[in-house]
């Protein structure tokens, strides 16, 4: 098994290259020479010839990534375009807003969709079943960004009874857990942003639940005479690990794909750096979040990976 | 000689096989969706769905870009206008109805794309193996590690918004993960006592694909792609929602919510009107993919 | 009937009594000589996936198949026997060794290309459900090979039609149905049907009647006997079911590990098994008398690591007459090539071997009855 958690972890690293890579392109991708957001438009040759020197443009493509890979490495992500400060500041305090958005929103979706695909799996065929995967597929037929919407015109306008947007008060960027308001101010993004897991995890528990209930141990428990209770806590063992596996990666698929949700609630998140930076044509700033969020991404996968791998006493020998 | 082949049990292999209607796969799928109400139900709403966007020009009562500043967001059932208007005072029935062309087109066509490209991709490294499966294979990887949205936006966030460039952006998005379910079924059926068989015969490797391993591979690529035709609008919408897709003045689902979402404390009702469209549609083509897959029997 | 019936009409018929226009060397000539084939698959493992080691699943084997006859193949599961036939259709392509089809060296520039070989050499896989293509009326999976030949749409059809009511199966009823919509026999006759399509000469058997009933058995043996004279082919008939391959070869084959370790005519092996491992193989067999029963298992254990075979003899780990020479030295198997000889690879039947049961005249003494009756289990 050793082996098997060294391989998968260098096999990560060409991974990783190829992302890095494929962010390094982007800027490449981008209408334009990658100069002309940087300069006014009304540049002289001499300006130009300068920043391009100042930037390295002049130097072959893969030299230029290498440089840029280097920097990448120590946290450098460069200046933004927009604002003239370093994106690595900015990057990082909204890094911390959205890994609780996602962490909270796949918490509260866990808990839900745990519960309902249980008791779906469980009643397999029946009504309830069919209800709940009503619900599943509403969860990821969804566009979680009107749903936001109806959200704030229902309790923000109709109701007035929480905030619209922003994250506290006085357009605070920093969430403090002990201040009531910010609660307040995360319900509904939290809300929004969990719909999707819920569908997806829902119907990934009530499909491990039938499938474990299915199995011939399932038979030879109630043949020992073990009560429902008893043989669902059984099943519940053997459905775990696939589930987790699931929420893990909505997880790392929440990080990378908040950024509508952001965009609706103002909430100070990569999502909303996000789009500031496609407003603004950002590129650095651009690049640079969406490195983050992949690596992420990235490393999610990994963990859950290694995770399964010692937990599965299937996998554990080979 | 005779005598020889034609022992008792032979002759009642041959005589006492009772005479069976004989269905191929496909026609065997078609009879278990035939009787699938619920598929057929929201099969129907998908193809209405479409019919109203491609005969948009007859349907919608009105002129989609025709803005009236004395008639700006009023709401449902205000004059003519049965869906209210917009922030510009143009129709929002008539804007949602040629909306669906543009977002349906956005949905749909990426998917297309990736599964004819990403398809072909993975038969191609789940047959011929090896190196060029390494090589495919792990290029896939990379664009997989991204979040289909994030890769969305970064792609199109870099090369700026438009249709095009909206639906470049999704198809590579939607490549990589065709391209697994492809690789992964055909190296499945590529392992079967049949290809070998075929092989056997001196085909050759086109011919073989051709005949023997896209019959067998081509039910779970439909399944999966249809499953993702509405992942691609929900992200199509998206995109326009952000500003990335479709562009101002044209009409599309994501886009009218954007401009319509200033409105909310005006005319709260109509603002969200346009997310009903792309809600049910979704929920359609989600629910059409789930009886193809249990028609199709397959398990992804 | 039985299979265990000891009588072998495959021996009346196999006398070659139609001149083939396709035969080149006459009957003399072997239709295949198979030199020093070997095959070693890689396998891979570490952090860095590297190779770490080798199944040596066919290292060295050498025969040859007569014309007309069938050749008989046995070994445990495995010993290589699959692999042999990959090997044979060059599904797998070995890596070393040649093949020598009726005198035409197969695969190399001035001699029968591949895709020509496996005109005149078809195949039989095992299993029967997974061999042909689900998606495919069984007609079609019949006249593909024609189709892949150049025929014409009518032409394989017709092919196919008429080859299904040679093995047994009304075209009509059961032409345009799809595999699992047959029986495990039905199945199998489909694909000796598609294995004949071709119209090959030789055709390669693997495990082809094994996971069938008995009874059904026992039809498509019949089946494959009558198909054999009436096309005038040439069986190379892989199978662990000893019986069956005493009724219907003409000689056999013994494998262990990756090798050949006996081969000759049929009675002889069966009366006269030479190798120690044949002669276990053989002890084993269940008999029909109460008065009989074996008690001892004849082999015990599993056979070694194909990895890591043991030095010398590879079956010296399991053999009761094993000396030091079996670990320092690798037997041979001798005159293979002519069609008459029984010839083992064991250093007890090579003079001056070094081995202590082996005389001047390369017999050793009392070895085909002592180890025999000791296998047996009869003290």
């Amino acid at each position: 098994m050793t082996a098997y958690i060294l391989r998968r972890l260098l096999y990560a690293i060409p991974i990783a290259l190829g992302v890095s890579i494929v962010c390094f392109a982007l800027v490449y991708i981008a209408p334009g020479d990658p100069l002309q957001t940087i300069l006014p438009e009304d540049a002289s040759a001499e300006t130009i010839e300068m920043v391009k020197k100042a930037y390295g443009f002049d130097k072959p493509i893969p030299v230029q990534y290498a440089i840029w890979l280097g920097k990448v490495l120590t946290g450098d992500f460069g200046l933004s375009i927009a604002t003239g400060r370093a994106v690595t500041d900015d990057l990082f305090k909204a890094l911390g807003n959205t890994m609780l958005l996602a962490t909270g929103a796949v918490v509260v979706a866990f808990s839900l969709a745990f519960v309902m695909g249980l008791v779906a799996g469980y009643h397999a065929g029946g009504p309830i079943d069919r209800g709940v995967t009503g619900i599943a597929v509403i969860g990821v037929s969804i566009p979680n960004y009107w749903l936001g919407i109806v959200m704030v015109i229902i309790f923000a306008v109709e109701l007035n009874v929480l905030p619209a947007t922003g994250m506290g008060p006085r357009g605070s960027d920093t969430f403090n857990f002990w201040e009531w308001d910010h609660f307040r101010h995360l319900l509904m993004p939290l809300v929004t942003l969990s719909m999707i897991p819920i569908g997806i995890i829902t119907r990934t528990t009530r499909a491990a639940v039938a499938e474990v209930l299915n199995q011939d141990f399932v038979e030879t428990l109630r043949a020992k005479g073990l009560s429902e209770f008893e043989i669902l806590l059984h099943v519940v063992k053997n459905a775990m690990p696939q589930v987790l596996a699931v929420m893990g990666l909505q997880f790392g698929y929440l990080m990378g794909g908040s950024i509508l949700v952001e965009t609706i609630f103002t909430w100070p998140g990569t999502g909303f750096l996000l789009n500031k930076a496609i407003l603004t044509r950002d590129l650095p700033v651009l690049q640079g979040t969406i490195l983050i969020l992949a690596m992420i991404f990235v490393a999610t996968n990994l963990v859950i990976d290694l995770l399964q791998t010692m937990v599965d006493p299937r996998l554990k020998r080979s | 000689m005779a005598n020889i082949t034609m022992s008792p049990a032979d002759a009642a292999a041959v005589q006492g096989a009772p005479s069976v209607r004989v269905r191929s796969y496909w026609q065997n799928v078609g009879y278990r969706l035939r009787y699938d109400y619920l598929t057929l139900f929201f099969g129907a709403m998908v193809i209405l769905i479409i019919l109203s966007a491609i005969f948009a020009p007859l349907l919608a009562p009105m002129d989609p870009y025709q803005s009236s500043l004395i008639n700006r967001l009023k709401p449902i059932g205000y004059k003519d206008f049965l869906l209210g208007t917009d922030e510009l005072g143009r129709d929002i029935l008539s804007r949602m109805l040629y909306g669906g062309r543009i977002s349906l087109t956005m949905g749909i066509v990426p998917v297309l794309i990736a599964t004819i490209v990403g398809g072909s991709l993975g038969i191609v490294a789940g047959f011929v193996g090896g190196r060029t499966n390494m090589i495919i294979m792990r290029t896939v990887d990379v664009f997989y590690a991204f979040p289909s949205i994030l890769l969305a936006v970064a792609i199109s966030g870099a090369m700026g918004g438009g249709i095009v460039n909206g639906m470049l952006s999704l198809t590579l998005v939607f490549i990589p993960p065709l391209c697994r379910v492809a690789e992964t079924a055909t190296s499945q059926v590529r392992n079967l006592d049949f290809v070998e068989a075929a092989r056997a015969t001196g085909a050759r490797t086109l011919s073989i694909i051709r005949v023997h391993i896209l019959g067998n591979v081509l039910g779970p690529i439909l399944v999966y792609s249809s499953s993702m035709v509405s992942v691609s609008i929900l992200l199509a919408s998206g995109l326009s929602f952000l500003g990335l897709g479709v562009t101002p003045p044209e009409p599309d689902w994501g886009l009218m919510l954007n401009t319509l979402r200033q409105a909310i404390y005006i005319n709260p009702v109509v603002c969200a009107i346009p997310g009903v469209a792309i809600l049910i549609t979704s929920i359609c083509f989600n629910l059409v993919s789930d009886g193809l897959r249990s028609a199709m029997d397959v398990r992804l | 009937m039985t299979v265990t019936e000891n009588t072998r009409p495959s021996q009346t018929l196999n006398a070659v009594d139609r001149k083939d226009a396709r035969d080149r060397g006459g009957d003399r000539q072997p239709m295949l000589i198979a030199r020093e084939l070997k095959k070693h698959f890689p396998i891979t493992g570490g952090v860095l996936n590297r190779t770490i080691g080798h199944v040596r699943a066919v290292d060295g084997v050498s025969f040859t198949v007569m014309k007309g006859e069938t050749l008989g193949v046995v070994g445990e599961s495995g010993c290589g026997k699959s692999t042999l036939a990959r090997l044979l259709m060059h599904l797998i392509v070995p890596d070393s060794g040649d093949l020598i089809f009726d005198g035409d060296a197969v695969g190399e520039n001035d001699g029968l290309s591949v895709r020509d070989m496996r005109r005149l050499m078809q195949m039989v896989f095992q299993d029967s459900y997974s061999s042909l293509n689900p998606r495919m009326p069984v007609e079609d999976s019949i006249s593909y090979g024609k189709k892949v030949h150049g025929a014409s749409e009518q032409e394989a059809k017709e092919a196919a039609r008429e080859l299904l009511t040679k093995v047994g199966l009304d075209p009509n009823l059961f032409g345009p149905r799809y595999p699992h919509e047959l029986s495990g026999g039905q199945k199998q006759r489909v694909n000796i049907a598609r294995a004949l399509v071709l119209e090959p000469r030789v055709v390669i058997l693997d495990e082809a009647v094994s996971a069938l009933d008995k009874s059904v058995e026992a039809q498509v043996l019949n089946l494959l006997r009558y198909l054999k004279q009436h096309f005038n082919l040439t069986y190379v008939f892989i199978s662990h079911d000893l019986n069956v391959v005493q009724y219907v070869s003409d000689r056999v084959l013994v494998m262990y590990l990756g090798e050949v370790v006996e081969i000759g005519p049929v009675d002889e092996i069966y009366a006269r098994p030479k190798h120690p491992y044949t002669q276990a193989l053989l002890a084993s067999r269940l008999s029909m008398d109460p008065d009989d029963r074996i008690e001892e298992p004849p082999l015990v254990g599993d056979p070694p690591n194909p990895i890591n075979p043991p030095s010398g003899c590879r079956f010296r780990t399991r053999c009761k007459f094993a000396e030091k020479i079996c670990e320092i030295e690798r037997p041979v198997l001798g005159e293979w090539l002519s069609s008459e000889a029984h010839v083992t690879a064991c250093h007890m039947f090579v003079p001056r071997s070094g081995h202590s049961m082996a005389n001047e005249a390369g017999k050793p003494e009392a070895a085909a009855t002592v180890p025999a009756a000791a296998m047996a289990g009869e003290d």
